[in-house]
This record gives C-alpha cells, sequence and structure tokens, in this order.
C-alpha cells in the first residue's frame, strides 16, 4: 500500500471502467432501460497488497469483480495488469490473464462442475494450460493439501459429498491450481457460517504470505473486509465515493455513505445498540440513478450543487492517498459546507 | 392499531405467573426412505409476555425447524413432533386442523427471510393484509381496509395509500420486510416468530427492520421469538440469548452475560471466530471440524467432536441442563450449578 505512489508500477491499474446492461421490451426487444452497473471506476492494486471493495446490493461490485477477470467485456474504459493493457486490442490475451488472474465465487456449490470429482476440477485449469496431465494431477493433490484437505480423503470425491467450507476450499484450490498473481474473491465467505467463514479467512491469510498474491477482495460485510484488506474502495450505486488504506476508511470516513454504512454495523454491545439508523429508505434502483450525486436522495447533507453536477474523486486534504467524491471536501464546490477556493 | 392493546384470546387465558410460550421437550425427527434426520433433540425454554429471545446458531442446528414446530408448519407426513408446546396456556400438540389455523396469524404470527415468496405474487399487499384480518377478526371490508392502511403506516411506510395497490414485485426488499411485517401484526399477535428476517437485507437497510422490530415490540407488547446466525443482530435485539447446536439449546443466558461471560465451549468458540473490529494483524480462533451429522449423532455431546475441552466423560452421555444461576444455563458437564466454570477451563486443561 506504501507502494501505491512513488514505488514500482502497481499489478492492476483500472481506469473509468464502465459497464451498463441494457434492458429490452416489447415484442421488438428494444432497449427500453439501462442498467448503469458500473460507471466510471478507477484504481490501482498493488503487489502483495488485499484491496477490499465494499457497497450494498447493486453497488457493483460482483460486476466490477467479472470486469477484471474478463467474463464480462467492459462498454469504455482500461484494465493494465502488469504494464500490460487488457482486452481484445490488448497486450495480453485472455488465456494468459487467465492464467495470471483467477476468481473465487461466493457459490460454491454452482461454481463446481458436480459431475467432476475434485481431482479432476482442480487438474483441469493446469490441463488446459499445457500441464502434463499427470503433472496437473500431482499439483491438485499438493494445492488440496494447502487448503487444508487430506488428498488421499477429497481427491476422489464429488462437490455434493462435501461441505460448504469444504467446497469453498475446493474452489480456492481450483483458482491457485494454475499459480495466479491475482486473485478475484467475490464474497467468498458470506455463504458460510461463522466458525466455518474463521477457518477460511485464516486460510485465505495464510496462503497470500506463501504464494505471495494479490488479493481483490469484495464483500459486504464491514468487519471481514477490514479484518482482510489493506486498502478498501466503497461503492454505491455504480460509483466510487471513497478509496483509501483501510485505517483511514475506518478510522476517519468521509464520505457521509461510508460513515452511514459503518455506523450500521451492529455494535457487538448490549449496551450501546444502536437508536437511530444513520440513513433511511433503500439504495435506488440502478436503472434510473439519481443525478448529480447518486447518494444524494439519502444523504442528509444533499443540496443544490448535489443534484447538478457529479462529485469526482478527489484527495483528502492531510492524506492524498485517501480520496472521496463528495462536494462537501471539494473546494469551490458551492456545497454549504465545503472549503473556500484557495485554501 | 397502537391504540387498541386489548389482550388477545390467547393472552387472557394464560395466568399471571404462566410464560406465554412453554416448551418441554421439544423433539422433531424427519423420516425418508433413506435417513431419519434429528433435527430438534431436546428443546425446553419458556418466553414470557413482551420477551424477546433470540435463537442462535448456525446452519443445520434447527433453529428455523424449532420456529416452526411452534406453529406446527412441517409436512406433517415427513415430520415427527414429540414432547410439549404450549401457547397462551393452550396445547399446541393436540390441535386440530381448524384450531390450528385460528392460532396461526391470529396468536401467533411469522416473518420469514424472503418475503419475496411468502407473499403471493398476485394479489396486493393490500389484499392480502385485508383477507388477513377479515379472516381472522370478521370485520367488513372496508374496516379491514382500513386497518390495512393503518399497519402500512406502523411500519413506516411512505405513501401507504398508494403501496396498498402495489405488488410485491413493485417494492424493494426492504419495504417488503416492512410490508411483512404489517401483514404478520394485522390480528395483533401476542407472539411473533421472525425467522432471519433481515439476512437478505443490506446492512443500512438491516439496522432500520431491527429498530423497527424494538419500537414495535415496546409499543405492543409482544413476544418475540428470533431466529438468526448473526451474533451482531441478536445483540441488537435480544432480551435473551439461547445458543442452539446440533438441535439442542446449548446454552441461554440474558444478553449481556451470553456476550460477556459465555459458558459454553461453542458459544465461546463461535463468539471469538466472529470477526469484528481491531482484529486485524491477529488470527482468528476458529472452531476446527464441522458441524456433526444429524442421521447420526454422537451419544454425548455433539460438540464434543469439536470442542478443544473434550475429555472421555462428555461421550458418555447428553449433558444435562445446568443452571449456573436462575437466568444462565449451559449444557456442558464442566459448568457446576451456582458456579461459573470460566477458571475451570482454562485450569483444567494443560
Amino acid at each position: 500500500m506504501n507502494a501505491m505512489a512513488t514505488g514500482p508500477a502497481p499489478l492492476l491499474a483500472v481506469t473509468d471502467l464502465r459497464k451498463y446492461f441494457p434492458i429490452t421490451g416489447g415484442v421488438l426487444q428494444r432497449r427500453v432501460a439501462t442498467v448503469q452497473a458500473v460507471d466510471d471506476i478507477s484504481f490501482t492494486v498493488g503487489r502483495g497488497e488485499t484491496l477490499g471493495i465494499v457497497g450494498e446490493s447493486g453497488c457493483g461490485k460482483s460486476t466490477t469483480a467479472r470486469l477484471l477477470v474478463q467474463l464480462l467485456k467492459p462498454d469504455s474504459g482500461s484494465i493494465v495488469f502488469d504494464g500490460m493493457l487488457v482486452g481484445e486490442n490488448g497486450d495480453i490475451s485472455t488465456r494468459d490473464l487467465r492464467r495470471n488472474v483467477q476468481m473465487v465465487f461466493q457459490d460454491s456449490y454452482s461454481s463446481l462442475n458436480p459431475r467432476l470429482p475434485i481431482e479432476d476440477t482442480i487438474a483441469f485449469g493446469p490441463s488446459v494450460h499445457g500441464v502434463p496431465v499427470a503433472q496437473a494431477k500431482q499439483r491438485a493433490r499438493d494445492i488440496l493439501a494447502k487448503v487444508g484437505l487430506d488428498p488421499n480423503q477429497f481427491i476422489r470425491r464429488y462437490p455434493h459429498e462435501l461441505s460448504g467450507g469444504q467446497r469453498q476450499r475446493i474452489n480456492i484450490a481450483r483458482a491457485l491450481a494454475l499459480e495466479p498473481r491475482l486473485v478475484v474473491l467475490d464474497e467468498p465467505v458470506s455463504a458460510l457460517d461463522k466458525s466455518v467463514e474463521a477457518q477460511v479467512l485464516n486460510l485465505l491469510v495464510d496462503l497470500k504470505s506463501d504464494l505471495d498474491l494479490t488479493y481483490v477482495f469484495i464483500s459486504h460485510d464491514l468487519n471481514v473486509v477490514q479484518y482482510l484488506s489493506d486498502r478498501v474502495l466503497v461503492m454505491y450505486l455504480g460509483k466510487a465515493v471513497e478509496i483509501g488504506p483501510v485505517e483511514a476508511i475506518y478510522g476517519r470516513p468521509q464520505h457521509p455513505y461510508t460513515r452511514a454504512l459503518l455506523s450500521a454495523m451492529p455494535s457487538m454491545d448490549p449496551d450501546r445498540r444502536l437508536e437511530q439508523a444513520p440513513i433511511t429508505g433503500d439504495p435506488p434502483n440502478p436503472i434510473n440513478p439519481p443525478s448529480g450525486c447518486r447518494f444524494r436522495t439519502r444523504c442528509p447533507h444533499a443540496e443544490d450543487v448535489c443534484a447538478r453536477i457529479e462529485p469526482r474523486l478527489a484527495g483528502a486534504p492531510e492524506d492524498g492517498a485517501h480520496r472521496i467524491a463528495c462536494h462537501m471536501l471539494i473546494a469551490g464546490s458551492g456545497h454549504s459546507a465545503a472549503p473556500a477556493q484557495g485554501a | 392499531m397502537t391504540t387498541e392493546t386489548a389482550p388477545h384470546a390467547a393472552t387472557a387465558r394464560a395466568t399471571a405467573n404462566e410464560p406465554l410460550v412453554r416448551v418441554e421437550d421439544l423433539r422433531v425427527t424427519f423420516t425418508s426412505r433413506d435417513a431419519t434426520v434429528n433435527a430438534v433433540n431436546g428443546v425446553n425454554f419458556t418466553l414470557d409476555q413482551g420477551e424477546v429471545l433470540c435463537i442462535l446458531g448456525e446452519s443445520g442446528s434447527g433453529k428455523s425447524v424449532t420456529l416452526r414446530a411452534l406453529m406446527r408448519l412441517l409436512p406433517p407426513r415427513r415430520s415427527r413432533l414429540g414432547g410439549k408446546v404450549m401457547i397462551g396456556g393452550r396445547d399446541v400438540m393436540a390441535m386440530n386442523d381448524d384450531q390450528l389455523a385460528d392460532l396461526r396469524g391470529a396468536d401467533v404470527a411469522m416473518i420469514f427471510q424472503e418475503p419475496m415468496t411468502a407473499f403471493d405474487p398476485v394479489y396486493t399487499i393490500g389484499q392480502q393484509i385485508t383477507e388477513t384480518i377479515t379472516r381472522h377478526d370478521g370485520v367488513s371490508q372496508s374496516a379491514a381496509r382500513a386497518r390495512a392502511l393503518e399497519l402500512l403506516e406502523l411500519v413506516q411506510i411512505p405513501s401507504p395509500e398508494r403501496r396498498l395497490k402495489s405488488y410485491p414485485h413493485e417494492m424493494s426488499g426492504g419495504m417488503r420486510q416492512r410490508a411483512m411485517i404489517a401483514l404478520a401484526l394485522s390480528c395483533r399477535p401476542s407472539l411473533l416468530l421472525a425467522d432471519e428476517p433481515t439476512t437478505a437485507l443490506d446492512a443500512t437497510v438491516q439496522i432500520q427492520i431491527l429498530l423497527l422490530l424494538r419500537k414495535l415490540r415496546r409499543e405492543l407488547g409482544m413476544a418475540v421469538l428470533f431466529v438468526t446466525h448473526d451474533v451482531g443482530v441478536a445483540v441488537e435485539i435480544a432480551d435473551r440469548i439461547a445458543v442452539m447446536y446440533a438441535g439442542r439449546f446449548v446454552e441461554t443466558g440474558p444478553v449481556a452475560t451470553l456476550i460477556r461471560e459465555p459458558e459454553h465451549p461453542y458459544t465461546r468458540g463461535l463468539l471469538s471466530s466472529t470477526v469484528h473490529g481491531a482484529m486485524r494483524g491477529r488470527r482468528l480462533e476458529a472452531i476446527g471440524g464441522s458441524p456433526p451429522n444429524l442421521t447420526a449423532l454422537p451419544p454425548g455431546c455433539s460438540f464434543a467432536p469439536r470442542c478443544r475441552y473434550a475429555e472421555p466423560a462428555c461421550d458418555a452421555a447428553v449433558p444435562a441442563e445446568v443452571w449456573i444461576n436462575p437466568q444462565h444455563m449451559a449444557r456442558c458437564i464442566r459448568v457446576a450449578p451456582g458456579q461459573a466454570a470460566s477458571g475451570g477451563f482454562t485450569l483444567r486443561k494443560p
């Protein structure tokens, strides 16, 4: 995370990434509306770093994950992996990208082939990428041991014979079998029970240091993101509203949405229960997001300027690595709480 | 709605000392050709009027089955119920279908995790609430509609007149959950059963629903049995917490006691493996292994195979309920009546 500003180039650099989904209707299947799932998102991920992405449902975090591994093609914007442009006219083929960037999905069952034994599931990727079958199978056994499952006991089993925690370990093993450098984890522990979640989180921490991995970790669970991440990106309705080091986001949140999200977390203390909801209502529909700042409809500080102009991410005064998209922090924005221009 | 707090039939029959709900040795097994699943294996508890008891447990612990058994919502041909369930002084196990239909919705109501599947998609919210009111209270359509409107206001749904005419799919997740709470409250139940009602909601919406339930409980004085897997949610809403594991309550107590001085090794493990602030960089104390197979439960303590304090005596028989004090119970052989074992755990294990 310190390597960000001055050190070597980041492993992953995403600039103005955008993905809209058309909604078609009527007999002619014409486009009737557009879901602005990811709208001009930019961020970087340094080598060996964990970037956490948090947000509520519909904020575009899973779409971002799918764009990163090229399961979806972006409408515009660029993804640069290790200095190489990703995409059809890029410097790195999708095949080479997939060897370097792997993904773990939330639903551990639907992401495994029910007809393949565990050994074949894990060895499939390496053998597609040219590793001889015998060697790929040996790698499957090695990696199984690494994720804490006894190879002799598990290689012949099928996904339905495993518990949720075991299946998620298999998914992690499959992702790691290609020896990737970046792993995109999309809600990997959300479907697991708490006692099993802790096991998998410990495993992710161990694997990262053993194998020199870089993570993009996506979750709606703020506690888990805080536990694992070096830097955190907060998304709301397809937009990045705040990004920065984990200590800054959790210790000095600046955007009203980040503050609301953090203060909506249960207190874990029966004597300090929440007495008031930090914000009311549900997140709006991403089909017709509000103009200007997308959070303004739920924001207690919204003013005219928030409806007219979309705020850009700008560095916090005391910490340039901590960037916030809010008119209250942009000098001369026109918001009554904004600092004076030139101050 | 808020002004009409006349005691309902069920509560009226309950005597002053009798709790609203008394469950004794509740057992539920599911049978199929291949196996018998022991989902609930001897659950005892009482619930007073106006009290909130949270059943905290992981998937497969039997918490939802316990809830459904109280209303006898389980499929009769595939499930076998045992034990005693008394609600408002009436024996639920002895009721026939007509009596059950009167009980459900009127005295006992339930809200679910996914309101989209709990509502009928082809009727409006207003029609569904009105139907419930006319069925149980026998009032006219217009009176029922007026109360439906009042209910939507009570659960803080914006522009309630318009929302009465909405279909479930036209509402957001948080709004649907509010509408389901309105439906559940439509006949002023004395007991509300809540099955993970906030699990599918976003964090900022979840806290709104929890605050709403707390307010309604205060204003309407109903008892709530709330099932969740999330310790944080339980701490926000519960008066008492019951920790469930493999179909048994392994520990019950007031919320503060259970969070600060848990006695059962499973409760301790659950709390220490729950990630919360200021744990960064530290290794999580996970509970090893996974929950037992409910088709073949061990003869002794079902947590023993995962318990770091297990000893041979744990496998001999299911540990009895030990009351550390009149409010705090744990099913563990290391806990002695009248005294906490907190020191004992570390002393006896090298």
